[in-house]
């Protein structure tokens, strides 16, 4: 690690003011992918703004219209809600899944959100439900927010405070790990959400992204069936020692499918 | 058997202080104005140093000290402790190992300079500021190719980067018999490298006293005084009595802390020339990268078969990758631990085998768990299963007509083994209802049902433990003798210091050792403790690796033992006023015989302590030392038979059923016998489904961390069914044979042959290690 400021925010607007006049400053949630980043020495911020000690950014709650769950609740916190199980039950078998039990332990919505890693499994939640995200300066919908590879539509004094997920009919999510890091090779979030059927696709391509063809596909007849002959592009799709693009790909079609028929 | 003797199912003593946080390791440790150790290590797989500035390194806040490969001209490089003669009688080409580089960087990682600082963070700071001039050259990474013409050259002298070819057998006499043969099944395949990743990083900590000119050296070794005599002898750091090598809880070697490594090379010669202790801890990066690794051949193996399936004669050749260096015991691993062992437990008429031995810019390859003895089991058992199906013969039905039958050992192998004793037969049919092999057929088409492929795979491994008679590995190449040492010491009171020369690092020495000495020496087994690791209190130990421990440290334990006894009935006789020979010692008690006139050891060992009635000429105390050079190897075998299930969508394979069936002899505690065979299974379905150190064509380390080195979790492995059918070896006192390796060795090939098992329905004929689900996927659509 080197040598950096820790500050550790009261507010939001402190976090904020800090990372806003600084370019060199970043934020802190759970630290689930910062700080082996800075044990690492990949990183060399000025200084490390903890938004971990501000109060009322970690709640969970549910009404008629959906859940919303702060920034820095925790997976294991949403994993363990019975009220997100009842609202979405996939929701809360996804943060169930995320990582390992430390991780889900540390890890928060927002900093997996904010951090958006390609392989990470909340994007495709926040897309496959049409959630939104609240910011301290906006609402953001889930489909303008992830904009690429480790990209946001976050401006540098933007912080994540909430995210809002409607109800949605039936869903599920399934994830096909990459064997070492258990990340998602492919994950594929299918849904009856609020506004249509959503399927999202993360861990495949640089992004979380969306399959028209499919969603069209279950709109009109919502079952396994329905997608199981819907194959995807492997152009664009990430590759590595684990996962060819076509494996990739194929991976979509059968996740998906998986998923419509996990939801029922 | 008492209730904490021999056979005993003793909890492990250790565990308490593992599991409650309390050991100490090497990185617990810390020395009195103890300074820290950064290395600058190479980015490149291949490249010549054209210059190392360190001036602004130098002048950088708590800097002690900056040295280069030069700084340290009168240091010995690094050996390799076997020499290999090659097929022309020449001996193995070696060439030289600086420990730290001197003109050429020659893998990832290799080390190019050392900064030591007052602080671990000055220590790496300042060495990112170390500049290094590298002219960057092209890398040989693939063992298949790196001896071909025209080839990169790595070493100047290793000609067409070759360290040795190899060979054992009469190649034209198994050349007629394959022309005679009803059958041949031909493979080609890669046994995959490994990164060891014990879940202690390599660490040490180096201090010499100025005032006594002592070192000290603390360290994570599996062999403490071979890092003492190599250190002292070959790199003359400073001589054996000078040097005190301490290794203390050690978490985890699986071979990999065998070795003597640059870092540890280079903090003993700093420690003096900065007048501080100097300590330095790998970073996980710096085990994937510099811990030696395992495996990784390329093999094409051939076996054939007369008409009614009996093995005529196998034919292999094998290249095998030594990465930069050859590593300490590196040479000895191919040769006298593989091809030695490709009769299996099998009666083969002939057998030829072999090995080039091939450098790349890749981190050295050495021992790691079964080191050579895995590699064997593949070539054998993976030809034997291929066999069967190409014959149509049912693959326990052809092992059984070839294997080596009961009544005949020993039995001389083709490849110079003499296997002492075995029950092969009786091992599989055990194996085959612990699998339930009757009920497979119903299981597959249960599978089949539900759109998924069930395959079986059968693995009746065989392997050299309990290394090693010290003339028989002297005569083949061994630098050193492989015996070992024990000192049972009774204190006034009557407890037991047992020191041995062996060295625990997850093995459970310390509980199955003392249980030996309970056992024969009749003395409460919590009156019993086990002290290893340190070269100032032990006598001189050759280590632990190899499956050697309990054949050989324990022997030398147990006639340490009969020498406490030989003394104690003498003091018994005199005190009990008997002749010597009507002293019997049974359960801690010298009696006379045919009377009720006894006298307790405790009271024994309190008498030699305080001999004031006491025999005339005979020395005070009660403190035996024992060495024990073993008459042979021994040999583990056993069948294991894995059942897998695939689903053929994703590729994916899971483990549904795992029967082990081994014969280790006498077990002297069962509860850690079978930990050791789970633990060793662990590893080898981490090799056949998932673990592999894969470098690019420039020769970075691409599975360089966890994130894409998949080490085996609890999920993917099944509950094993272990039994056991064993034959006391006759050749050690304790009728024991190893348990350590067994699992790692046969393992992945029945892994492997329950997935090829289950894909010869698809049309897959051939898949390597490790079956990950993208090649399975990827096979299945090729087949298709």
């Amino acid at each position: 690690m080197y040598n950096f400021e820790y500050k550790k925010a009261g507010s939001v607007d402190e976090a904020a003011g800090i990372v806003g006049a600084d370019d060199e400053a970043k934020l802190l949630a759970g630290g689930m992918t910062y700080i082996p980043t800075l044990k690492q020495r990949l990183a060399a911020p000025t200084t490390v703004v903890d938004i971990g000690g501000i109060g009322g950014l970690d709640g969970i709650a549910v009404d008629g219209n959906g859940v919303t769950i702060g920034a820095m609740a925790r997976h294991a916190a949403v994993a363990a809600s019975t009220d997100v199980a009842a609202a979405i039950p996939a929701l809360a078998d996804l943060a169930s899944h995320i990582g390992d039990p430390q991780v889900r332990n540390r890890g928060t919505l927002g900093g997996s959100v904010a951090n958006n890693d390609p392989a990470a499994d909340y994007p495709a939640a926040l897309v496959g439900l049409g959630a939104t995200v609240q910011t301290n300066k906006r609402t953001i919908a889930a489909d303008e927010f992830f904009t690429g590879l480790f990209e946001t539509a976050l401006g540098q004094d933007e912080v994540v405070t909430s995210v809002s997920f409607p109800r949605a009919g039936k869903a599920a999510y399934m994830k096909f790990p990459n064997p070492a890091s258990r990340y998602a090779i492919v994950g594929v979030f299918a849904a009856q959400a609020a506004d249509g059927v959503r399927v999202a696709v993360t861990g495949a391509g640089p992004c979380v992204f969306r399959v028209g063809e499919m969603e069209a596909a279950l709109a009109a007849n919502w079952s396994a069936d329905s997608v199981a002959n819907i194959k995807v592009s492997a152009d664009g799709m990430n590759e590595d020692i684990h996962a060819s693009a076509e494996y990739r790909a194929h991976l979509v079609t059968v996740m998906a499918k998986r998923a419509v028929a996990k939801a029922g | 058997m008492t209730e904490q003797g021999i056979g005993a199912a003793v909890a492990r003593r250790e565990d308490r202080r593992f599991v409650t946080g309390q050991g100490h390791y090497t990185d617990d440790i810390n020395r009195r104005g103890q300074t820290h150790a950064c290395f600058v290590r190479s980015p490149h797989a291949h490249a010549t140093l054209n210059g190392v500035d360190t001036e602004a390194a130098g002048a950088m806040p708590g800097v002690r000290g900056i040295f280069v490969g030069e700084d340290m001209a009168e240091v010995g490089p690094l050996i390799c402790g076997w020499a290999i003669t090659d097929v022309n009688g020449e001996p193995h080409r070696a060439p030289p190992h600086p420990a730290l580089a001197i003109g050429k960087v020659n893998f990832v990682g290799d080390a190019v300079a050392v900064v030591i600082a007052d602080t671990l963070e000055q220590a790496k700071d300042a060495a990112a500021a170390v500049e290094v001039d590298y002219g960057i050259l092209d890398a040989v990474v693939d063992p298949a190719t790196a001896a071909a013409d025209g080839q990169i050259q790595i070493h100047e002298t290793a000609p067409g980067n070759l360290s040795y070819e190899w060979a054992i057998g009469d190649r034209a006499a198994i050349d007629a018999a394959f022309e005679g043969a009803a059958h041949v099944t031909s493979l080609e395949f890669a046994n995959n490298r490994l990164v060891p990743n014990a879940m202690e990083p390599r660490a040490c900590i180096a201090e010499y006293e100025d005032g006594t000119g002592d070192y000290t050296l603390y360290l994570t070794s599996q062999n403490p005084h071979v890092h003492r005599l190599v250190m002292s002898a070959f790199h003359g750091l400073a001589p054996e009595h000078k040097l005190r090598v301490v290794a203390p809880d050690v978490g985890g070697g699986f071979g990999s802390k065998i070795f003597i490594y640059a870092e540890e090379v280079v903090l003993t010669w700093a420690s003096r020339h900065v007048g501080r202790p100097i300590k330095w801890t790998a970073e996980r990066t710096e085990s994937f990268l510099t811990d030696c690794h395992g495996r990784d051949h390329v093999t094409e193996a051939e076996l054939a078969l007369d008409g009614d399936g009996k093995f005529l004669a196998m034919r292999v050749n094998t290249i095998a990758n030594m990465g930069a260096y050859l590593s300490t015991f590196a040479s000895a691993v191919p040769t006298y631990l593989y091809a030695t062992l490709l009769a299996g437990q099998y009666t083969t008429g002939g057998i030829y085998c072999n090995v080039k031995a091939v450098f790349t810019n890749t981190v050295p390859v050495d021992a790691y768990r079964g080191a050579g003895r895995p590699e064997a089991a593949y070539v054998v058992e993976r030809l034997v299963e291929a066999a069967a199906a190409e014959t149509g013969r049912d693959p326990a039905e052809l092992r059984k007509i070839n294997f080596v039958p009961s009544d005949a050992f020993p039995y001389e192998t083709p490849v110079v083994m003499q296997y002492d004793c075995g029950d092969f037969s009786g091992s599989m049919d055990q194996a085959l209802d612990l699998a339930g092999y009757s009920g497979f057929q119903a299981r597959r088409a249960e599978s089949k049902a539900g759109g998924k492929l069930r395959g079986i795979g059968f693995s009746s491994y065989i392997e050299a433990c309990g290394v090693a008679p010290s003339a028989a590995v002297g005569s083949l190449g061994a630098g050193v003798g492989l015996w070992e040492s024990a000192n049972v010491r009774f204190n006034p009171t009557g407890n037991v210091q047992l020191f041995t020369g062996c060295h625990s690092h997850g093995q459970g020495h310390e509980t199955a050792f003392a249980q030996i000495v309970a056992d024969k020496l009749g003395v409460p087994y919590e009156q019993v403790e086990v002290i290893h690791g340190d070269s100032a209190k032990i006598p001189f130990g050759m280590g632990t690796y190899g499956s050697r421990s309990a054949a050989v440290g324990g022997s030398a334990i147990v006639k340490a033992a009969d020498k406490v006894i030989e003394k104690g009935r003498k003091i018994a006789a005199h005190a009990l006023e008997a002749s010597e020979d009507d002293i019997e010692f049974a359960g801690g008690n010298f009696t006379v015989t045919g009377t009720d006139k006894a006298m307790n050891i405790a009271e024994v060992a309190f008498t030699a302590y305080v001999p004031h009635n006491y025999p005339e000429g005979l020395e005070p105390g009660l403190d035996e030392t024992a060495f024990y050079d073993p008459l042979n190897f021994s040999f583990p075998a056993g069948t294991h038979i894995c059942e897998v299930e695939i689903d053929p969508e994703t590729g994916s394979v899971s483990i549904e059923k795992y029967a082990a069936v081994d014969d280790f002899g006498v077990l002297i505690n069962p509860l850690i016998v079978e930990g050791q065979v789970h633990g060793g299974i662990g590893q080898g379905v981490g090799q056949a489904m998932l673990e592999h150190a894969v470098y690019d064509g420039d020769g970075q380390l691409i599975s360089g961390s966890y994130m894409d080195y998949t080490m085996p979790r609890a999920d993917d492995v099944p509950s094993y069914d272990v039994g056991f059918n064993g034959v006391p070896s006759p050749l050690n006192p304790l009728g024991v044979k190893g348990c350590g390796e067994a699992g790692a060795i046969a393992a992945p090939a029945a892994v492997m042959n329950a997935v090829h098992d289950a894909l010869r329905e698809v049309g897959v004929s051939h898949i390597e290690m490790p079956a990950t689900p993208l090649r399975v996927w990827q096979a299945i659509q090729d087949a298709a």
